[in-house]
């Protein structure tokens, strides 16, 4: 053991070691961080005691409080479910109409579906239920499938396209490449660009109406403004589902995509869709 | 006949290499197999130049004071160069959060980049920080030469090698997806070789050691050596899915994996980040400020007591999840137990500051250790709060966690890193001081400034966005969508690429003021008031 050395700035007894001249001061450990340390040792040891902790042969000790994450969260979620069941109840016993008439009651469902709305359609629909390229903007009065409160609520329920629900909306566009001509398709689209908007080629548009009449007539109307039995687009409202454009318009008529939404009465509960539907039918364009 | 084995040692594994190429099982392993032929075929042109059959010399190359500095020059280099890297692609990922154009697909979208600039920089720039200054430390606090020869070398090349595999691997979309181990099974199997011999050659050095006894910084250093092997093996425990292809398959599932990932990913922050950077604040802060060690009893209890409690706070980046209620628990209870043995360490570099506090103002290297010093003390403070559960309850998932991350990664790590590269960079050189002290201090500010702005904006973000996430109007129904919450977040992504900004700009101007040394040059400027005295030539 080497010598006692005393650092001469500070007075203090160092160690007596040294490595590349660097030596180390024999100073108590501070008091505040000892009892700091033993501290949160105690409450360690006080919380293991009331919580679950400590793992035994088969099971674990439960703690004194008999706390469990599971049957907590069981209890906040029913604590949730009651505050809001008056409501909840006479949703679900009410039909739509009558959920429209009680302004009390459509205010509560109008909140519900647009909470139920963000979690659960604004991904596809947008936080703001404006929509975009291939899903439809619900802000409007442009109803592929219907507008009434009614059909709102069973395209919610059961769907579009959505396989294993009997009663899904189903529509299913022919890919009008193997039945036409090029040239006829890019008429047929210059011809339905031209009933809200300026054609690329006003020549098209005598010829497109004629392939309109012969192949779309029948789903879209002589018209062209749709028909919402069959889930045909209005196209004569500028409002466009797939894309605005002639090139757009050409694309779905030559292989037409067909979008799903899934069917949420098994998922969500009817009390939840009818909230959906309710406030879906409160954005604007409801009828 | 110098430098011949390691030639066709080199050789032999590029042409490994190339058989890897031609009978590789998927187009993943063969495009990286490629990138290892390259890399080897290159090692192998440089190591042909200097090749020589000269009978060797007497004595190797030595530096004068016979301790082996040559890897460790390489060392401090590559870990600049990492450190601007893996701060440039911070920055990079960070304006790919605000501006989700910039996600340049396939390479260079997030998924691939958040890992890449994750690697680089704990791993490549301080990996490389902590290589360098363990050998540094090592030899001089043992009075002995590097132990192993040229196993030095392979360490520093083998371990940068790795960096290689692991980042190219990731751009590659190479991953088997463990948050801060991505890199598949062949490139895991080469670091633990490197691994091993890294710890050879430091244990060796100790046990070698002319002084009686063994200094705190290397219990530090052989703490963070030894966990960090154990930690990398039990947790990228794995069946490839062929031995000539990239994919390999996790020994654990559901809940066990999760807290495998989580054992090892709690403690890469405490035995890498944490116990390796004590290591080197324990010689770099008293050697720069030139004081004794406040306290050998705090070094002891708290090295003891951060070892110890670290190893079981990994659950607390569980709570709330399936992982059963008492091992959230402990996770919980050891991280608050952790709170004191971590101060420790900032109590003993603080105080060490004893008599000599007027260096901060007079010297910007002691000022950025000392900043490193008090962001470790916040952050160690910091976490074990958030690993209480009801605080956890708000602050997990969201850019608190971040900004939590990223106080002690840019504040701790990074800054003390700072300090142990100006220290050294003369050193090492022989230059009597460096270029210039005053871009120290720019350095210092400019890190400091960008430190805080990124922690302080990811406080406001974090909280905000758990409140968002949380928040339930009088009815009962939640009041956000997450998109939303996502767009509120848009000023405070801006902010926070701005300060990684500020941060990168501090390390751009650290690698020219170490490039200018190097090359011993002296920038003619003002000394810092009141430092002139107090700076000592290089012993």
């Amino acid at each position: 053991m080497a010598g006692k050395h005393i650092d001469e700035i500070s007075g203090v007894e160092t160690t007596g070691h040294e490595w590349d001249g660097i030596r180390e001061l024999n100073n108590p450990m501070p008091r505040w961080w000892v009892w700091t340390f033993y501290a949160t040792i105690l409450w360690a040891i006080a919380y293991t005691v009331a919580f679950p902790a400590w793992p035994l042969i088969s099971d674990t000790t439960r703690g004194m409080l008999g706390w469990s994450s599971r049957a907590n969260i069981a209890a906040e979620l029913a604590s949730a479910k009651e505050a809001q069941a008056g409501f909840v109840d006479r949703i679900s016993k009410a039909s739509l109409e009558e959920i429209l008439a009680d302004p009390q009651l459509s205010q509560f469902a109008i909140s519900g579906g647009a909470s139920a709305f963000k979690v659960n359609c604004a991904q596809c629909h947008g936080s703001g239920a404006a929509g975009g390229p291939g899903f439809p903007n619900l802000n409007d009065d442009d109803w592929v499938w219907g507008g009434t409160v009614e059909d709102i609520y069973q395209t919610i329920a059961h769907g579009i396209r959505h396989p294993g629900d009997d009663e899904t909306r189903v529509s299913e566009m022919p890919a009008f490449g193997e039945i036409l001509e090029p040239d006829q398709i890019k008429q047929v689209a210059a011809y339905v660009v031209s009933l809200t908007g300026t054609p690329s080629d006003a020549s098209l548009v005598e010829p497109g109406s004629q392939v309109f009449a012969d192949n779309c007539a029948a789903c879209h109307g002589e018209d062209a403004r749709g028909n919402r039995e069959m889930g045909a687009p209005n196209l004569a409202d500028a409002i466009w589902l797939k894309g605005e454009g002639e090139a757009a318009v050409a694309a779905q008529v030559r292989s037409p995509k067909h979008g799903v939404m899934p069917a949420w009465l098994p998922r969500l509960g009817d009390p939840a869709v009818k909230q959906l539907a309710v406030f879906v039918h409160s954005l604007g364009g409801g009828e | 006949m110098k430098y011949l084995t390691e030639t066709i040692v080199l050789a032999v594994g590029a042409f490994l290499a190339l058989l890897g190429v031609a009978f590789a099982k998927d187009r993943l392993f063969e495009a990286h197999m490629w990138v290892l032929f390259f890399v080897l075929l290159a090692g192998t042109l440089v190591m042909v130049r200097r090749v020589s059959f000269a009978p060797a010399a007497a004595a190797p190359s030595a530096a004068d004071d016979g301790y082996f500095d040559e890897v460790i020059k390489y060392g401090v280099i590559a870990t600049v160069f990492w450190g601007v890297v893996g701060f440039l692609v911070g920055v990079f990922i960070a304006a790919q959060l605000a501006f989700p154009d910039l996600n340049i697909e396939p390479w260079l979208n997030f998924g691939r980049v958040r890992p890449l600039h994750t690697s680089a920089v704990i791993f490549a720039f301080g990996g490389n920080g902590l290589i360098a200054t363990s050998f540094y430390v090592v030899q001089r606090t043992s009075r002995a030469r590097l132990f192993g020869g040229n196993l030095g070398w392979f360490v520093f090349w083998g371990y940068n090698l790795f960096i290689v595999m692991a980042a190219t691997g990731y751009l590659l979309g190479i991953t088997q997806s463990r948050e801060y181990a991505e890199p598949e099974w062949y490139v895991d199997i080469w670091l633990t070789i490197v691994w091993v011999a890294y710890l050879v050659a430091f244990l060796g050095t100790i046990m070698t050691r002319k002084e009686p006894h063994i200094y705190v910084a290397n219990w530090f250093y052989l703490g963070f050596i030894v966990t960090i092997a154990m930690l990398h093996i039990v947790n990228n425990l794995a069946v490839p899915a062929s031995f000539l292809g990239a994919k390999s398959y996790s020994a654990f599932s559901g809940v066990q994996d999760a807290l495998t990932q989580w054992w090892y990913g709690h403690n890469a922050v405490g035995f890498f980040l944490t116990a390796g950077f004590l290591g080197m604040m324990y010689y770099f802060v008293p050697k720069q400020v030139n004081r004794p060690v406040y306290s050998y009893r705090l070094s002891i209890i708290h090295f003891w007591a951060l070892i110890f409690m670290y190893i079981w706070a990994g659950p607390h980046h569980l709570h709330y999840t399936a992982l059963p209620d008492w091992a959230q628990t402990l996770g919980m209870v050891f991280s608050i137990m952790l709170w004191m043995p971590s101060w420790g360490g900032m109590i003993n570099g603080l105080m060490t500051l004893q008599g000599a506090w007027d260096k901060i103002r007079t010297d910007p290297i002691v000022r950025m250790m000392v900043m490193a010093i008090a962001f470790y003390g916040m952050a160690t403070f910091e976490g074990p709060m958030m690993s209480i559960k009801s605080v956890n309850s708000l602050s997990h998932y969201t850019d608190w966690t971040i900004g939590h991350v990223h106080s002690g990664a840019l504040g701790w790590n990074g800054l003390i890193t700072f300090g142990a590269i100006y220290f050294l960079v003369p050193k090492l050189w022989k230059r009597e001081r460096l270029y210039s002290i005053r871009m120290v201090n720019w350095h210092f500010w400019l890190a400091t400034l960008g430190i805080v702005i990124y922690a302080a904006v990811m406080w406001v973000a974090g909280i905000q966005q758990g409140l968002m996430w949380r928040e339930y109007d009088e009815q009962g129904f939640l009041v956000y969508s997450f998109a939303e919450t996502v767009a509120a977040m848009f000023p405070y992504y801006v902010l926070r690429a701005v300060g990684g900004g500020l941060y990168l700009t501090g390390a751009l101007i650290m690698a020219y003021n170490v490039t200018m040394t190097i090359r011993g040059y002296q920038r003619d400027e003002a000394p810092i008031p009141g430092a002139a005295p107090a700076l000592q030539p290089a012993e």
